[in-house]
């Protein structure tokens, strides 16, 4: 009698367990923006900035809060090292949400009368991801930094 | 809707790299949201650019899309090393657009 109780518990146990992971597989499959396609939409994006070159590490510093409690304004910053003189200056800095439902958030463009390649803003985040920026120097060469932000409420309507 | 704010100093020195700060009233409709009665999609209209010029020659601009919050805030910095005039101007999609002035003596 026990071990009948026992094995019907398991029994149970295991049909609710393999349930829920159909359930959890069958939701992956099923949804058109799942992690595969933004991730896709992410790459277009770059290389719609980046063409065929890797950006390097290093030079742009973004700053953004590591928590966001609300994902409909999330200020973030950044600054690029250059001189900033006529020949040798910052021209774009391209900034990317990774998961957003558009990658794109905004492209700033510089000068040499900028003076500083710097700029503060704010965004709209969905959800937890990686913010991504990458300058473009005025010789074509590319640098990206990128920073986790959590997003506790998220911001994009719906 | 849509009223720009510039903050920026009235003057500077030669060369001096100072702060522009500037603001736009404007909901930025991603195009995502529904209107909660009616169940429809708000349709999309947000500011696409923005366009910092000084004595007419550009030293900054954004491509904005939509996910840049509700009231555009944009801080910038630039250098100038003679007296003129900073003209502001954003457009939205629809094509409409929005400027603001602002003389700044070099000392």
């Amino acid at each position: 009698m026990t071990a009948k109780v026992e094995l019907m518990r398991v029994g149970r146990r295991d049909f609710v367990r393999g349930a829920t992971a159909v359930a959890a597989m069958a939701a992956i499959i099923s949804l058109p923006g799942g992690p595969a396609h933004a991730e896709r939409n992410l790459q277009e994006a770059m290389k719609s900035v980046t063409g065929d070159a890797k950006p390097m590490e290093g030079k742009v510093s973004l700053t953004l809060p590591e928590i966001a409690e609300n994902g409909n304004t999330v200020p973030f910053s950044f600054t690029v090292e250059s001189p900033m003189s006529d020949t040798d200056y910052v021209k774009a800095v391209h900034i990317f949400a990774s998961g957003n439902p558009r990658p794109d958030v905004a492209s700033f463009m510089f000068s040499p009368a900028s003076g500083k390649a710097a700029a503060n803003s704010r965004m709209r985040l969905a959800k937890t991801q990686d913010v991504i920026a990458i300058a473009q120097m005025s010789d074509g060469k590319l640098y990206m930094a990128k920073r986790t932000v959590k997003v506790t409420i998220g911001g994009c309507g719906g | 809707m849509a009223k720009p704010r510039v903050k920026a100093p009235d003057k500077v020195k030669a060369g001096e790299i100072f702060e522009v700060k500037t603001l736009i009233s404007h909901k930025m409709e991603t195009g995502l949201r529904k209107d909660s009665k009616t169940g429809e999609t708000i349709p999309r209209n947000i500011i696409d650019s923005f366009v910092a010029k000084f004595n007419g020659a550009q030293v900054f601009a954004v491509q904005s899309h939509a996910a840049i919050s509700a009231n555009p805030y944009f801080a910038f910095y630039m250098k100038a090393n003679k007296s003129g005039e900073l003209e502001l101007t954003w457009r939205e999609e629809t094509g409409k657009t929005w400027s603001a002035k602002k003389t700044i003596t070099v000392e």
